[in-house]
């Protein structure tokens, strides 16, 4: 009892540490003055700078419309991925896995270094006068999030069984009417839940943007890496803060969703119908 | 036993999802990943020619004149390289160790579970940038905080920010929820009842914790650190950030030639030294692992 109460004062503190910073960060968003170290009162202009500079609402817009198409490719790819995986031959599927998982694991900066000399010498090649620019940024960023989406995926599909996938069959069905009336229905909140992480994972990137962009696309973390090079302002402060609240509308809905699922799956529904 | 026998049963044909499909996304690694790491390879044995372009003349001197520092009077890059490795060991145990009470608690005693988690994965899901730069006013001995307390001097006199242990604080700050994730995936598993069994049978509570919980444990820990430890060898981002000039590591040493110097060739000999250092690195992890199942 008495380690409990003591983890449990430990726990508090660790949220503290997790929190107070990104605290910090909000609070200076509603600094009345220019500085971020100093407080002059309270004001919620920054916030209205922030929707009125050109740069951070191109940014921002840009960066959801990477991050979308991204999730998107992912999904596609991703999930043709964990649905065929599964049932393949060891010898074929091992090296597939090895593939995969390497691009989660490789370090960053080597991945965007040679995705940098590769689009660069590619360009020469085929003669591209400017080869970099958003197209690079989404061929890359779906490089690891296809993975991300595939481990997403396939750890569901494999855990649900394939029963009603070898019924379908037996009955005629071929593999796309199989997928769509059979495997994609249950399927669909691990898809979505795949591409809502690589949602995330490419709105968040910034190495991989940075050396691969070309003159004209910046995304929302280059240019908040370009503002803490040279001098920040509360305005990138009051960007965090939507974001941040953004983020935790989508977290509370979808934890209320899914936990009312979660509900309707343990009161109602006959198991394995 | 049971995954063999499904194993099997996968092998022996049965309907399924036709291969193909998996086409698309090997296709998008083979030429989007795999080829640019075999052009970063092949470019390791270049040299710049002009002011930025390349020639591919299969030369070693790279290589060569990375081995003059490492092994030579000035050893440079093998300092970074040293510091590189002394980051991510201190990265990965300072996460582990502030890391696994939180898990700890969350996985034994919390009442919401999920939510707790979901606490824990939030910042995380805040962008990492700004979790950087969290720290550089938290860490600035003008933070209003300080300058209340009456602390701004010592903090000045005891300089934290733009030096190495502004980037360790920021390292475990950021890579905190990667370490708890699968530490609490593994302890979320552990039937209690077997650690009060031992303790009705007199282990004491640290014994019946090295006996039983830790070992139990063990893969969340190894997991975590491999979460934690591999993105640290090439991390950038937050000693730019928080280490002024004072923090330098291998991930800056190849941005440094990409971004600055121009020297691709160089960058993508370093790049690969990384990748080298880090397969052995993994080679004798896994080994030891190996061995330590065997003894156990």
């Amino acid at each position: 009892m008495n380690g409990r109460r003591l983890l449990g004062g430990y726990a508090i503190l660790a949220y503290i540490f997790l929190y107070a910073p990104i605290a910090v960060v909000v609070v200076f968003a509603f600094n009345g003055g220019r500085d971020v170290l100093y407080w002059q009162g309270f004001s919620t202009k920054w916030f209205e700078v922030a929707l009125k500079t050109p740069e951070i609402t191109n940014a921002l817009k840009f960066s959801i419309l990477i991050a979308l198409g991204n999730a998107l490719v992912a999904c596609v790819l991703g999930t043709m991925l964990a649905l065929a995986l599964p049932r393949m031959r060891p010898w074929l599927r091992t090296p597939i896995d090895a593939l995969a998982y390497m691009t989660l694991v490789t370090p960053e900066i080597v991945f965007a270094i040679a995705a940098l000399v590769f689009f660069v010498q590619a360009g020469k090649r085929l003669g591209i006068e400017s080869p970099l620019g958003w197209h690079t940024i989404l061929i890359a960023h779906v490089v690891f999030n296809a993975s991300v989406v595939a481990l997403v995926v396939r750890a569901r599909f494999v855990s649900m069984g394939q029963t009603l996938e070898e019924a379908s069959y037996d009955l005629g069905a071929g593999p796309f009417s199989t997928f769509r009336q059979v495997t994609l229905p249950r399927l669909a909140p691990a898809i979505l839940a795949g591409g809502l992480l690589a949602f995330t994972f490419s709105f968040d990137d910034f190495i991989t943007s940075f050396f691969v962009t070309g003159t004209d696309s910046e995304t929302l973390p280059i240019y908040i890496w370009g503002q803490l090079r040279f001098g920040v302002t509360p305005a990138i402060n009051a960007t965090a803060a939507m974001i941040l609240a953004f983020t935790l509308v989508v977290v509370v809905v979808a934890y209320l969703v899914l936990r009312r699922s979660g509900q309707e799956r343990e009161s109602g529904a006959l198991p394995g119908v | 036993m049971r995954t063999s026998h499904l194993a099997t049963r996968a092998g022996a044909g049965g309907p399924r999802y036709p291969g193909w499909l998996v086409l698309p996304a090997v296709g998008w690694y083979v030429v989007f990943f795999l080829v640019p790491l075999c052009f970063i390879a092949v470019t390791s044995f270049g040299e710049v020619v002009g002011f930025s372009d390349i020639a591919y003349t299969w030369t070693l001197d790279n290589y060569r004149y990375l081995w003059d520092d490492f092994f030579g009077e000035f050893h440079l890059y093998r300092d970074i390289f040293l510091e590189t490795l002394k980051l991510s060991v201190i990265g990965t145990l300072s996460t582990l160790v502030i890391g696994f009470p939180l898990a700890y608690y969350i996985a034994r005693y919390a009442k919401h579970k999920t939510l707790l988690l979901l606490l824990v994965i939030v910042p995380f899901w805040t962008s990492f940038l700004i979790r950087a730069y969290a720290w550089l006013i938290v860490l600035d001995p003008e933070f209003p905080v300080f300058r209340a307390l009456g602390l701004s001097g010592f903090m000045e006199r005891h300089e934290i920010l733009f030096t190495p242990n502004a980037v360790y604080i920021g390292v475990a700050y950021n890579y905190l929820p990667l370490m708890v994730l699968p530490l609490y995936a593994a302890l979320e598993r552990i039937d209690w009842s077997l650690v009060d069994a031992a303790q009705d049978l007199g282990d004491p509570p640290w014994r019946a914790f090295r006996r039983i919980t830790l070992p139990l444990a063990l893969p969340g820990v190894l997991a975590g650190s491999l979460l934690v430890f591999i993105p640290l060898t090439g991390e950038y981002i937050i000693p730019v950030i928080l280490g002024g000039n004072k923090a330098f590591y291998a991930g800056n040493l190849i941005a440094q030639q990409f971004l600055e110097s121009g020297d691709w060739p160089l960058g993508s000999a370093i790049a690969m030294v990384v990748i080298a250092a880090l397969t052995v690195a993994l080679v004798v992890y896994a080994r030891a692992l190996g061995r330590s199942e065997q003894h156990s």
